[in-house]
């Protein structure tokens, strides 16, 4: 086959043949068109008229254009071309498919396993026995050559992982025997790439196939100055990119939301950008990760642990009356250590309660009034920690002297001791090392640190317990007492240098992370992490969803140090003793770097070519040429008139717009349809048995309708929220299926456009039998990350004088199949207040955009042709009961959606009395 | 080709709203063929006119007893003097007349039944129709009207007509209907012809509206009806001025002509209803 690009030709000869065009355009050209003979009386006054122009006699350019290309595709069609005409891959002997399957192949993963099948069933032809690898998952003992079809079999089962290969060398260099190898590549760059490429040539021949793709990759967010600096990388670097960053986290009621989205620009020829994010302390507190928008990776994820995290510490000292004398203010050294890693807040203490700061210091603060003494406890139970330094105020004081004080660790011996001092014996003491269960357990001691005063713990029975770090003569120097969930630790010295060298020193710092009062960094080092154990609480998968990940084995601490995610480190959430790691696929050093193959590696795309035979395209295209030449002809020798005319101008018309016509006519028939009468829709899920049932259901109610009230609805519609209009629907009903897709952006925002113009979509999870609302079923998840992106409003429980309980029928129950009152619809106005002797308050002025609930009305709802329900509900009489007042509720819903607040007006409450009876 | 039955039933049917028409008998003392046009003097006829005395020369017969019984003279009853006119209508029944375009009828149906429909009205008024050439002399009633239109349903295989004065009475009236788009010459010689016999008359003239407009393009051979006359052009639109001016030119002569011997001229396109043509020549028939 001889071919030109991608275009081969079966037989080429016949191409010569369009040499002769030139020919047939003289020929063609000379021969002018024929003349039409025409009876007409008028001849006799015609007779010796003569042409006064010269008329060219000659066929026009554009028609002989027009038919020289009809005679080429005739000739270039008759020569069969083929576009991408596929050689037979060549190749006997064992054949190992390898797949990098990374985290960076993840969004084209589908792709990669069509061209693996597609290699699969090459194999199959020329009888080869294959072994398909994934180099990031290697299998444990030989390669597993298979035929073929099995491993079409088994290649639904194959996923990417969310690390690079780090140990494909070792094990290829253990296998014997000559094998071709078919490469997938990712396209990224890493260590061994090029080991395993020399591996895999000593056994045999390598073909690389892989397709340039923009990879995206967002690099760990750091915090500096103030704001969170977020950061990406790609690869290839090109053109300028606008991208999204967001940032991900658990609102207060525990529901994943976006919490912030900034916008980020790769500027030309640049690998890397980032942008300060800023952000308020407590939405930043709550971040667990950062995505690119719309990229699907692991890469396209970072998680967050405990380093973004920067905690609130509270700072209250004693006396604050030394104006000027910065070095000797208590709280002097504590800021110092603190600012770089924590956000301080100053204020009074009942204030400061108020803002819930994870810690509370009070250095060298003695007595708390009761009031407040109560309300610090109480912050404490729940989970805060307080720090107190000891000083003068408190030695001097009664606080914990005889009964052990709450906000105290220990009982205090009165006066305290000073040692080294002028007036005092003995040396300033040291510190003596710390015990292993103690939280400062490793730290190192500096030399320099000497404490020459004091308070004193007063012998207890549970004072060894709570010492956590103590003088080299066995004097308590930090005691600590856990209260619920919260702690108590007290530094039994000041927090200024007066009392020991302790707060100069490196250890104040590092004892301050330990206690979590501070933040730490992000990776610890070497010898904080060595004999820990860290269990992974959630994975990252390549496609960058969160899995739970608490079946994995735990991880030595010493692994986090290389840092390089790996089967045994797997990127994710890991869970210490009292802190988070998170591993992510990409650091903050990484570099993605396309690979450069050498020159004698064949590198092909991963698109599956077919062959196309173009033959019937070409001969059909001179044919289409031909029918436009007849029509052309005719016009040009006059004959396009009458009947004729109208012929051709029909079949003009459907040459050209055919296609589009057809749209727009669907389009109008759509709208007429749904806009000609009332008619209730429901979004198609993609499930035919959800859909069916939602649109029985609406058909069920659309009679109920019809016979109970003045609404007389057409039949419910199917909604396909992407191609479909949606303002036409007064009411669509959604519900949810754990399979079905989110809707893209456009129709996000089509979504949003309905609910601001005052449509209303019922969400229904289905799954109220199973499930309360806001639990974890499949469909309420589905739900909520649906609803991520909708513009919805406050949500509330149906209140008991919701416009619903009485736009049609009176009711308080809302069951559908399942009868649950977790109804949830757009929250009342704060301000809204029940006057006296009315039976309800002054409500929304409006339709609530949505209801969200889990009865499953639809089933309720559904009747089949005949009109009898599709589906039972409940039992028996009761079950029929049910029944009725699904479709009473029904029939609310839509009066609710027709005449808006309606019933609200007051002007109904005599009638409303009087049928509730009171 | 049209049956004679249908001819007549759609002429009749064109002639029915009409009312009787009585065309003006002028000086036709040599024609002295009884009508029903009042000559306000006594002769021969049917009105009564006067009671006169009986005159010696009167025979017996003629007295009117009821009349002279009522005195001692006799009386005699006259009657009005009576005459009928006589029209000849030449229809030009040439191949050129077959010619039609579009949904409108053939220009020789059109004229057919024009001229069968002005003759069945002209004899519905007593006059006496006839056909030229010597085809049809004038006669009354409705045998003529059938006979005439039978001869007309007739075909002739030249490809222009030309009309002649043969047969036209002195002082008669006649109606020439014919597209004119042959010689004009025979036209001439015939209206001047009939100038000099002191007949007077209409000329019709049934166009096709196509021939009105001339929308051709593109290269075409334009021949006769029968075939006998060619042209062909390369560029038929660059024809139509040229067309349409010598049309006119044509319109002018023949309305010149008719002007010089005192007759009408009209030009009556076939998709233009046929009553309008009609009324035309009646007003003209009536005409002085």
């Amino acid at each position: 086959m001889w071919s030109i690009g991608p275009i081969g030709f079966t037989a080429p000869w016949l191409l010569v043949a369009l040499g002769a065009l030139p020919l047939l355009w003289v020929l063609l050209r000379a021969v002018p068109p024929a003349p039409i003979r025409r009876r007409f009386p008028g001849v006799a006054l015609l007779l010796g008229l003569t042409d006064d122009e010269s008329q060219s006699d000659r066929t026009p350019w554009w028609l002989l254009l027009l038919r020289m290309l009809a005679v080429a595709a005739m000739i270039i069609g008759f020569a069969g071309p083929v576009l991408n005409p596929q050689t037979a891959r060549e190749g006997r002997g064992d054949l190992v498919i390898a797949i990098d399957a990374t985290w960076a192949g993840a969004s084209g993963w589908q792709s990669q396993i069509d061209r693996v099948s597609s290699l699969l069933n090459e194999a199959a032809i020329a009888d080869r026995r294959v072994a398909v690898v994934a180099l990031s998952n290697l299998p444990d003992d030989a390669l597993p050559f298979a035929a073929p079809a099995d491993w079409q079999n088994r290649l639904p089962n194959l996923h990417p992982s969310a690390w690079q290969p780090s140990s494909a060398i070792d094990y290829f260099a253990a296998q014997q025997g000559q094998f071709e190898t078919y490469w997938i590549s990712d396209g990224i760059d890493y260590p061994e790439r090029a080991d395993l490429l020399a591996a895999f040539e000593a056994a045999g021949s390598v073909t690389v196939f892989q397709t340039p793709r923009s990879i995206l990759a967002v690099r760990p967010a750091r915090y500096e100055d103030g704001q969170v600096i977020v950061a990406a990388t790609r690869t290839p670097t090109g053109a300028a990119l606008d991208t999204q960053i967001t940032a991900i986290g658990l609102d207060p009621s525990g529901v994943e939301r976006q919490l912030a989205t900034v916008p980020i620009r790769f500027e030309t020829g640049a690998a890397d950008a980032e942008t300060p994010m800023i952000l308020p302390p407590e939405l930043r507190n709550r971040i667990t990760r950062f995505e690119i928008s719309g990229a699907r990776s692991a890469g396209a994820v970072s998680l967050t642990d405990d380093a973004l995290k920067r905690r609130e510490v509270a700072l209250i000292a004693g006396s604050d009356s030394r104006e000027g004398l910065e070095l000797l203010s208590p709280l002097y050294y504590l800021r110092e250590a603190l600012s770089p890693t924590a956000d301080l807040i100053d204020g009074t203490l009942s204030d400061l309660l108020l803002a819930n700061p994870d810690v509370i210091i009070l250095a060298d603060v003695a007595t708390l009034s009761e009031a407040e003494a109560d309300a610090v406890d109480d912050w404490i139970a729940a989970g805060g920690m307080l720090l107190r330094f000891a000083g003068p105020r408190l030695a001097a004081s009664d606080t914990g002297r005889n009964t052990e004080d709450p906000l105290l660790p220990v009982r205090l011996r009165s006066g305290g001791r000073t040692v080294g001092g002028a007036m005092s014996w003995g040396e300033p003491k040291s510190l003596a090392p710390f015990d292993n269960d103690s939280p400062f357990f490793g730290l190192a001691i500096p030399d320099d640190v000497t404490v020459s005063s004091q308070v004193m713990a007063q012998p207890d029975p549970t004072l060894a317990d709570r010492v956590i770090a103590q003088l080299a003569d066995g004097t308590p120097l930090v005691t600590r007492k856990l209260v619920g969930e919260g702690q108590v630790v007290l530094f039994h010295v000041t927090a200024n240098a007066e009392w020991s060298t302790l707060p100069l020193s490196g250890l104040f710092v590092q004892m301050l992370e330990r206690l979590a009062v501070s933040t730490r960094p992000a990776i610890p080092d070497l010898t904080e992490l060595a004999g820990t154990t860290w269990l992974p609480s959630k994975t990252l998968d390549a496609y960058g969803n969160l899995q739970d990940g608490s079946a994995l084995p735990g991880v030595a601490g010493e692994v986090f140090s290389t840092a390089m995610p790996s089967s045994d480190l797997q990127p994710g959430l890991y869970m210490g003793e009292d802190r988070q790691l998170a591993v992510n696929v990409i650091s903050a050093e990484t570099v993605l770097s396309p690979i450069s193959w050498p020159q004698r590696i064949t590198v092909e795309g991963l698109t599956v070519l077919r062959e196309t035979a173009m033959k019937g395209w070409l001969l059909s295209l001179a044919v289409l040429l031909m029918l436009v030449d007849v029509i052309a002809s005719l016009a040009v020798g006059g004959r396009l008139r009458g009947p004729r005319a109208d012929v051709a101008a029909l079949l003009g018309l459907l040459l050209l717009s055919a296609p589009e016509a057809q749209a727009q006519v669907e389009a109008d028939v759509f709208a007429l349809q749904a806009t000609s009468q009332v008619v209730l829709g429901h979004v198609l899920t993609g499930d035919p048995q959800t859909d069916e049932i939602a649109e029985a259901g609406l058909l069920g109610l659309s009679q109920t309708l019809f016979r109970r009230t003045s609404i007389e609805p057409a039949a419910p519609i199917g909604v396909d929220l992407e191609t479909d209009e949606l303002a036409f629907f007064p009411f669509l009903y959604w519900p949810m299926t754990s399979s079905q897709s989110l809707p893209s952006s456009e129709a996000y925002a089509k979504l949003n456009r309905y609910l601001r113009g005052g449509g209303m979509i019922m969400f229904d999870t289905r799954d109220a039998d199973t499930a309360g609302f806001g639990s974890g079923s499949p469909e309420g998840r589905k739900l909520q990350a649906i609803a991520r992106s909708l513009d919805i409003p406050a949500l509330e429980p149906i209140p008991s004088d919701h416009v619903l309980t009485r736009s049609f029928y009176l009711l308080q129950n809302f069951p559908g199949r399942y009868n649950s009152r977790d109804v949830w619809v757009e929250a009342a106005p704060i301000d809204a207040a029940q006057v006296e002797g009315m039976p309800f308050r002054n409500l929304n002025d409006g339709v609530t955009p949505v209801i969200i609930g889990g009865n499953d009305w639809a089933a309720a709802w559904a009747v089949n042709a005949n009109g009898t329900p599709m589906l039972p509900v409940g039992r028996g009489m009761s079950g029929e009961r049910q029944r009725e007042i699904a479709l009473r509720f029904g029939v609310n819903v839509i009066m609710h959606v027709l005449t808006g607040n309606y019933k609200s007006d007051q002007v109904h409450v005599p009638d409303l009395l009087d049928r509730l009876g009171q | 080709m049209t049956a004679p039955l249908n001819l007549r039933a759609d002429a009749e049917g064109l002639a029915a709203p009409m009312p009787a028409l009585l065309a003006e008998a002028e000086h036709l003392a040599n024609t002295v063929l009884l009508g029903e046009h009042g000559r306000r003097r006594a002769g021969t006829g049917d009105a009564f006119w006067q009671y006169r005395p009986a005159q010696p020369t009167d025979p017996a017969r003629s007295i009117d007893w009821r009349r002279s019984a009522r005195s001692d003279a006799n009386f005699v009853q006259d009657k009005e003097w009576q005459i009928a006119q006589s029209i000849l209508l030449w229809v030009d029944q040439s191949a050129a007349m077959e010619f039609q375009s579009n949904e409108n009828p053939t220009k020789s149906r059109r004229a057919r039944m024009l001229g069968l429909a002005i003759a069945i009205l002209l004899n519905r008024g007593g006059e006496r129709v006839g056909l030229t050439g010597l085809r049809l002399p004038p006669r009354r009633g409705d045998g003529q009207i059938m006979q005439m239109a039978q001869i007309l349903c007739q075909e002739a295989n030249t490809d222009y007509g030309s009309p002649n004065s043969q047969g036209m009475l002195p002082h008669s009236r006649a109606v020439l209907i014919s597209d004119f788009l042959g010689d004009i010459s025979a036209v001439e010689d015939t209206l001047l012809e009939a100038a000099e016999r002191g007949v007077r008359g209409a000329l019709l003239q049934v166009l096709d509206p196509q021939e009105e407009e001339f929308p051709f393009e593109g290269r075409t051979v334009f021949h006769s009806m029968t075939g006998a006359i060619e042209h062909e052009t390369l560029r038929a639109g660059g024809l139509k001025q040229r067309y349409l001016q010598r049309l006119a030119e044509r319109k002018d002569r023949l309305a010149q002509l008719a002007r010089t011997t005192g007759w009408q001229f009209q030009t009556h396109h076939t998709g233009q209803p046929a009553t309008t043509a009609l009324l035309w020549l009646y007003r003209a028939l009536e005409r002085r």
